[in-house]
C-alpha cells in the first residue's frame, strides 16, 4: 500500500496530520472545552455514583438499611468513648452535647472519606481509565457525590437525633443546605487533588487515614475548640477554628441545635465557608486537569 | 469503500516512532523487604524499585480511510498497548499518535458492576461510552435482544454476578457493540459465547466495520483477519516488524510460528 507514489510523500509525521486535520490522540483539552465535556458527562457521573452507593450494600441482608444503620452505629461508638467514658462534653448540656457530637462525626466523615475516595479514584479505576475516553475528572467528582448521597443517609439519622435531644425542626435547618452545598464544593476540590496525587503515588491510599485521624482530632469533633484551649494562646484555638473542616461542622451545628449559638462561631464564618469552597472547588479543577493526558499510565 | 479521488488517500491515524513504557511499582526482583523499599523512597529520582516494561519500540504507519487493519503477533508483544495509544488511553513515552475524531475500544467491561442488575448494567455501561440517555433508552431493547439473555427467563433483572461466564460476556458484547465509532478498535476474542451467539457477533462486527471509517483487529485468528483485513502489521517484541497486505504478511507470519 505504502510502495503507490502520492503526493503526500515529502511530509513529516507531523506536517501528514496537519494537512488532513488530525490531532494528537489522548491530549489534554483546553480548560473550557474541558469543561464543556465534563457537563456532556454529567449523567454518568450521576449514574456512576449511584451505582457505587447500591452496589455498597448489595451482598448484604439488610441491603440498603446499611445506609442508615453504619452512620447510626457509628455515633453510638463516640458517644459511648467520648460522652460517657472520656466526658469531653466538659460541662456542655447533654441535649446539646450529643446532637454536637454526632454533627460532628458526620459532617467530618463526609469530608474523610470523600478525601480517601479520590486517593483511589484513578489508581483504583485504571481499569476504567485504560478501557473508555471520558474526562477522567468524572472519577473524582463522582466519587464525591457518592458520598454527598451517603450523607443524605446520615442526615435522616442526625435528624433523628437532633429532635430526640429537643433541637425541633426550625427556620435555620434551611443554613443545613448552604452549609452542605459549599461542603461538598469543598470536598470534590480535595478530592480531585488526592486523585491527581493518589494516581502518582498509590502508597498515599496507606498514608491518607492517619493523616484523617490527626485532622479529625485537631477539628474539634468530639469537643468544642474554644473551650478545650481556653488556657494555650489565642492564636491556636483560632487557627484550628478556621480550619475548613471545623467551619464546616460549626455550620451545621449552628443551624440544628438550639443551644449552639452564633457565640460559637468564629466571625465572618460564612465568608470563609465560601472562600474555602471556592478555593478548593477551582483549584482543585485546574490542578487535576492539568495532569490530564497522563492518568493511565501504571 | 472508494477513495473520493482516486490515488487520494485520507489518512486516519499517523503513528510516529511511538514508544509505550509501563510502570510498574513492586515487581522489583531481589530484595523486596521493607528496609530496601524504604531505601527507595529515600533515593528520590528514577527510583530504583519501579521496573520499566518497554512494550512498544518505535512503531511507526499511517492508515487511510476505509482500511480494515489486522495486529498479529505472539502474546505479549504489545498489540493489545498499541491499540491503547492508539485510542489515546495510555500516554506516549515518546513519538506521537495523530488521529481523527475519536477511536474507540470496543469493550466496556471496566464500567460494569457485578453486584447491579443486567439493567442497570446496560445504562451504566452506555454512559459509560459516551450515549446519551435518550439513546440508550432506544437502543435498550435491542441491547437486551441482542444479548439473548431473556431468553431463558427474566434475567436482566438479576445481578450480573448471578450470570454464567457466557451470559456475562454475552451482555458486555451486547453493550459494547451498541455504539457506533469512528475508528474502531477491535481486541480478539471478543466473538464469546454459544455458536448462534458467535455468529450473531460476528455479524455485529462486520456491521461496525461499515459505519466506521478505520478498523483495527487483534487476534490470533488468521482465519479472521483473512477473512476482515486489507492490511496487517506485524508486532513483535513491542517492534513492528512487518507491514503490508493481509497474505503477504500472514505468509512470513505463519513461516514465523512454524505453521
Amino acid at each position: 500500500m505504502s510502495d503507490r507514489p502520492s503526493p503526500d510523500d515529502g511530509l513529516s509525521a507531523a506536517g501528514l496530520a496537519a494537512k488532513y486535520g488530525l490531532a494528537v490522540s489522548g491530549a489534554r483539552p483546553r480548560l473550557v472545552e474541558y469543561v464543556r465535556q465534563l457537563w456532556g458527562r454529567r449523567h454518568f457521573i450521576l449514574a456512576f455514583s449511584q451505582a457505587k452507593l447500591t452496589a455498597q450494600y448489595s451482598q448484604a441482608k439488610l441491603g440498603q438499611l446499611w445506609q442508615v444503620a453504619t452512620p447510626l452505629l457509628n455515633a453510638a461508638v463516640y458517644f459511648f468513648i467520648f460522652g460517657v467514658i472520656l466526658k469531653a462534653d466538659r460541662g456542655m448540656p447533654r441535649e446539646v452535647y450529643i446532637p454536637f457530637l454526632v454533627t460532628g462525626v458526620f459532617v467530618f466523615t463526609f469530608t474523610q472519606s470523600s478525601v480517601m475516595a479520590g486517593v483511589r479514584a484513578i489508581s483504583g479505576n485504571l481499569g476504567l481509565v485504560r478501557a473508555l475516553h471520558f474526562p477522567r475528572a468524572a472519577l473524582p467528582v463522582s466519587f464525591a457525590l457518592q458520598q454527598l448521597q451517603q450523607l443524605l443517609f446520615s442526615m435522616l439519622v442526625l435528624f433523628i437525633v437532633s429532635i430526640g435531644f429537643g433541637s425541633y425542626p426550625k427556620a435555620s435547618w434551611l443554613l443545613i443546605v448552604p452549609a452542605l452545598a459549599l461542603q461538598f464544593l469543598f470536598n470534590t476540590g480535595l478530592a480531585l487533588i488526592m486523585a491527581r496525587w493518589g494516581s502518582a503515588t498509590p502508597d498515599l491510599a496507606q498514608l491518607m487515614p492517619f493523616v484523617m485521624r490527626t485532622w479529625m482530632y485537631a477539628s474539634g469533633v468530639m469537643f468544642s475548640i474554644p473551650v478545650m484551649l481556653a488556657d494555650k494562646p489565642v492564636w491556636v484555638a483560632d487557627v484550628l477554628q478556621w480550619n475548613p473542616a471545623a467551619i464546616y461542622m460549626d455550620l451545621m451545628r449552628f443551624a440544628l441545635i438550639d443551644g449552639y449559638g452564633p457565640e460559637n462561631l468564629p466571625p465572618h464564618v460564612w465568608a470563609v465557608a465560601g472562600g474555602w469552597a471556592a478555593l478548593f472547588a477551582v483549584g482543585g479543577f485546574v490542578y487535576f486537569w492539568q495532569s490530564e493526558e497522563r492518568y493511565g499510565r501504571g | 469503500m472508494a477513495d473520493p479521488i482516486p490515488g487520494a488517500k485520507i489518512p486516519t491515524v499517523i503513528a510516529d516512532e511511538l514508544h509505550i513504557v509501563y510502570r510498574v511499582n513492586g515487581a522489583k526482583t531481589g530484595k523486596g523487604s521493607a528496609t530496601s523499599a524504604l531505601s527507595r523512597i529515600l533515593r528520590r529520582g528514577e527510583s530504583p524499585g519501579v521496573r520499566k516494561v518497554h512494550a512498544v519500540r518505535g512503531v511507526s504507519f499511517v492508515s487511510y480511510r476505509g482500511e480494515a487493519v489486522g495486529l498479529i503477533g505472539s502474546n505479549g508483544s504489545g498489540k493489545s498497548t498499541l491499540l491503547r495509544a492508539i485510542a489515546g488511553l495510555l500516554p506516549a513515552e515518546s513519538g506521537h499518535v495523530y488521529t481523527d475524531g475519536q477511536p474507540s475500544l470496543l469493550g466496556v467491561n471496566a464500567a460494569l458492576m457485578n453486584d447491579l442488575t443486567g439493567e442497570r448494567n446496560v445504562i451504566l455501561g452506555g454512559l459509560a461510552m459516551g450515549m446519551s440517555r435518550e439513546e440508550i433508552k432506544e437502543r435498550y431493547q435491542q441491547i437486551v435482544d441482542f444479548s439473548g439473555i431473556n431468553e431463558k427467563g427474566d434475567f436482566i433483572t438479576l445481578p450480573m454476578r448471578t450470570y454464567s461466564s457466557g451470559m456475562a460476556a454475552r451482555l458486555r458484547f451486547s453493550i459494547a457493540a451498541a455504539k457506533d465509532h469512528d475508528v474502531l478498535m477491535i481486541d480478539e476474542a471478543l466473538a464469546t459465547g454459544d455458536r448462534s451467539f458467535q455468529k450473531r457477533s460476528e455479524d455485529r462486527i462486520r456491521e461496525l466495520r461499515k459505519h466506521a471509517g478505520t478498523v483495527f483487529l487483534v487476534s490470533h485468528n488468521n482465519k479472521s483477519i483473512r477473512d476482515t483485513c486489507d492490511r496487517v502489521l506485524w508486532l513483535e517484541r513491542g517492534e513492528l516488524r512487518m507491514d503490508g497486505p493481509t497474505e503477504e504478511v500472514l505468509k512470513e507470519y505463519e513461516k514465523f510460528t512454524g505453521k
